[in-house]
């Protein structure tokens, strides 16, 4: 009963915090603005690109996620880890990296031209639905690869020795339960997409509705178009979300001994091609970025370090507030309420956040707290994702008994779940300091000089040519979002055998 | 332990936050770029400290949005960096109380009396090419019949003010033929992107032979790399003229100070700081004082120009024949 209206309040909380800023955004534009054809143009090929983005990389993600679970080698965790970095990096680094690889004068251009192949032309919705899949994979690989670590090793022992069909009987209902979450997740992601779909899609045929958001606010300062526009965003992340639940059906596997899952079946050959191929696609961008990146290291000016050490403080900030929040909200509506935070253009949030607080402070002066607190909302429902599955398989297998032995609240949580839970939470709150130091966020809507964060540096020198300076602070940024989320990962798995 | 806290305190917060309450402040709106501290406010900040006796305070990020926002609370007393395609929505706010000054100091290419919007700096909209890879453009025409393989990557008009700079240049180079001129340049334009950063850093990265920026852009890569390559393609049509403007807020409550800051921003001394800061050519300047690397900068002979109102009014022209020109 406690726990429930301790579950409800929250999900208010969250709900509060995205609704809020919006109507605020609302009202002060003086209500609704119907939509123009340009605007439903745009919907049209948000919802069109954000459907095959997802698609596909949930797609893709199955034989990837699979391979992993089938096998292990010396560096595979590491692997796993590095592999999630493109979901990670800031915009405009991931566009270069991209592009360094795939773009007219990129590798795979250089390789095929002696080959006599005609030049792959990257820019298009092809290149768009390319580089949110770059993003994307990662994320779509590691809930797939929780899912398959989540079925108990006793099964897959049961089944053969029964010589039954495991995919059948084991793994798709696992995917039949996982997938539309995972591709519902991804679809709110592309829905946001902007700069990315404008710059692969080679120009205004790959226009969003995040793009009219930001003109609505920067040129027209027509509050009320972007405030209806965000209200569409609302809505596509709430239906996205509820047809997910709707349609994630199939049973949990039951309770194990939490052993290592030893498989014998699969063929290695096409197990160690899905990984080669992935790990080729996600890496060489970042290579690529490493590479140019270095050079510029040592051009960074000392004031870098200040922003990175910002950056690291709201990071770490967002984490611990994700965490709080996210654990009363482990449920099928906390996880759909929390979509609502992902869905909504963040221009659109701060904007509102900017108004309701106002009259009381001097925005400029809360900018690195309130930056922080879009992070969360924004992270929110990676983490639910993250950490549902897992929850729910700790209360359907354990939770009566744990109640059965009178185990109240605090005891049954630390004794049962929390361990339970350890891994993903691992997992999601890297995931979230990672995500909080790459974003650029609201921030850049009102700050003061010398208190920016490590993403805004890399835009500032950017701006003031430096770009081999910025290549070397994107690198700073990469290497610590890194470094932020394999500490986090690997404190989840400590003690762990897998 | 203790001043291991204020270090950190310090290097989180600045020193901005750290006024001792006795001084004066001026409180400066501008954008991001140019409070940052590879941008010119750093410089002029301690300039005019100098003088006033004063504390100036930026406050950074989007500069007519924010202010907008704000209306009447606002504790800007000067903002600094609009562009003059988009100053109409800010005169309509009616937040901005004239300058008072004599402009007789201005350096402009062309006529200014704008009692309200003071000029800091100036620039034209050009392509930039690689003088060793391409021999260059001496014309929009030229540019238009370039054979399909050279990359131009530009800005969307939506998004950046250079990319609307872009979109009123072609406006008034072809005025009702814009589209059709739109659809020839279309297959040389290998992308576009939402600001002027991405799209200088693809070329150069090489992604693109020929990038939409600024008459200016040579004189950084001529004075800070000593790299001779990059050249502006100075067109016979004319070249867009895009200004950067400062005004006074009506609601500020320094107002000495800030007509001093507004006075001060026509002197010689903020004047030098411009080129090598901002890397645009001060506004107020005679060109024998400008530094080595901008005198030597070839000027376009035409220079073309929409005042705010024709600006505003043919914005959503010239926007609509790129859009739909670039969709085919």
């Amino acid at each position: 009963m406690a726990q429930r209206t301790f579950t409800i309040i929250t999900a208010l909380v969250v709900a509060g915090l995205v609704i809020g800023p919006v109507t605020a955004v609302l009202w002060h534009g003086g209500g609704i603005t119907v939509l123009s054809a340009a605007d439903l143009s745009a919907l049209q090929f948000t919802v069109w690109q954000a459907f095959w983005s997802s698609l596909i990389s949930v797609t893709l993600a199955v034989p990837v996620a699979r391979a992993f679970a089938r096998r292990s080698f010396w560096g595979r965790s590491a692997l796993v880890s590095i592999m999630g970095a493109p979901f990670i990096l800031p915009v405009i680094v991931a566009i270069l990296g991209l592009l360094s690889v795939f773009g007219g004068n990129g590798f795979v251009n250089v390789f095929l031209e002696p080959l006599g192949i005609p030049k792959l032309d990257i820019y298009g919705a092809h290149g768009v639905i390319l580089a949110h899949v770059f993003f994307n994979l990662p994320l779509a690989i590691r809930l797939i690869l929780q899912g398959w670590l989540s079925i108990p090793s006793e099964r897959f022992r049961v089944a053969a020795s029964l010589n039954a069909p495991i995919f059948k009987l084991l793994e798709w209902p696992m995917l039949c339960r996982i997938m539309p979450s995972a591709f519902a997740v991804i679809f709110v992601i592309c829905i946001g997409s902007f700069a990315v779909a404008l710059t692969l899609g080679g120009g205004p045929k790959a226009t969003t509705i995040e793009l009219a958001i930001y003109q609505a606010f920067k040129f027209d300062f027509d509050l009320s178009k972007a405030a209806s526009l965000a209200v569409v965003q609302l809505c596509l992340g709430l239906g996205v979300g509820l047809v997910a639940l709707l349609l994630a059906r199939g049973d949990m596997l039951g309770v194990g001994f939490d052993r290592v899952v030893q498989r014998w079946d699969g063929s290695l050959l096409l197990d160690t091609s899905w990984i080669g191929l992935a790990t080729l696609f996600l890496l060489t961008p970042l290579v690529a970025i490493f590479v140019a990146g270095l050079s510029g290291l040592t051009d960074l000016p000392i004031s870098i370090w200040g922003a990175a050490l910002r950056s690291l403080l709201i990071s770490l900030g967002a984490v611990i507030l994700t965490m709080l929040l996210a654990l009363p909200l482990v449920t099928k509506a906390g996880e759909v309420a929390s979509l609502l935070g992902l869905s909504v253009s963040g221009l659109v949030l701060g904007t509102g956040m900017f108004l309701i607080i106002q009259p009381y402070v001097r925005p400029s002066s809360v900018a690195l707290p309130v930056t922080m607190l879009v992070n969360v909302l924004m992270a929110l429902p990676f983490v639910l994702r993250i950490l549902r599955p897992n929850m729910e398989a700790a209360k359907n297998d354990f939770g009566r008994l744990g109640q059965s032995l009178g185990l109240q609240r605090w005891p049954l949580w630390r004794i049962v779940y929390l361990p339970r839970l350890r891994r993903p939470m691992g997992f999601a709150a890297g995931l979230t300091g990672a995500l909080a130091m790459g974003d650029l966020g609201v921030i850049t809507l009102f700050s003061r000089p010398g208190e920016g964060t490590l993403p805004m540096a890399m835009y500032q020198l950017m701006g003031a040519y430096k770009m081999e300076a910025a290549y070397g602070a994107a690198l700073l940024l990469v290497g610590l979002s890194l470094g932020l989320f394999w500490a986090f990962d690997k404190g989840g798995r400590a003690h762990a055998v897998v | 332990m203790k001043t291991t806290l204020i270090t950190v305190a310090g290097l989180l917060f600045g020193t901005a936050a750290l006024s001792d309450g006795h001084t004066p402040v001026l409180t400066v709106y501008a954008p991001d770029y140019f409070g940052s501290e590879w941008g010119p406010g750093p410089s002029i900040e301690a300039a005019f400290e100098e003088r006033c006796k004063c504390d100036l305070q930026y406050q950074t990020g989007d500069l007519l949005p924010r202010l907008l926002l704000e209306g009447e609370r606002t504790q800007a007393d000067v903002a600094i960096g609009f562009n003059s395609d988009i100053t109409k929505r800010a005169r309509d706010s009616e937040m901005f109380a004239p300058h008072g000054l004599d402009l007789s100091p201005l350096t402009l290419p062309i006529d200014w009396n704008d009692d309200t919007f003071l000029p800091f700096n100036y620039g034209h909209t050009a392509f930039i090419y690689d003088n060793t890879k391409l021999d260059g453009f001496d014309s929009f025409e030229a540019l238009l019949d370039a054979p399909d393989d050279v990359r131009v990557v530009i800005q969307d008009p939506r998004s950046s003010i250079s990319g609307l700079a872009l979109v009123l240049w072609v406006q008034a180079v072809y005025g009702d033929e814009a589209e059709a001129a739109w659809l020839r340049l279309a297959p040389k334009i290998v992308t576009v992107t939402q600001g002027w950063s991405e799209s200088y850093g693809l070329f150069t990265d090489g992604e693109a032979d020929v990038v939409l920026s600024y008459t200016t852009s040579p004189a950084y890569h001529i004075i800070a790399e000593e790299d001779l390559t990059k050249s502006a393609a100075i067109f016979e049509e004319g070249h867009y003229f895009m200004v950067e403007l400062a005004a006074k807020l009506a609601t500020t409550d320094q107002p000495k100070l800030a007509d001093e800051f507004m006075a001060f921003i026509l002197t010689e001394d903020f004047q030098t700081m411009i080129p090598t800061t901002n890397w645009s050519f001060p506004a107020a300047l005679p060109m024998d004082q400008w530094p080595e690397g901008f005198q030597d900068l070839p000027m376009p002979e035409t220079v073309l120009f929409y005042t705010e109102n024709e600006a505003a009014a043919l914005r959503d022209v010239a926007i609509e024949a790129w859009r739909s020109a670039l969709s085919q």
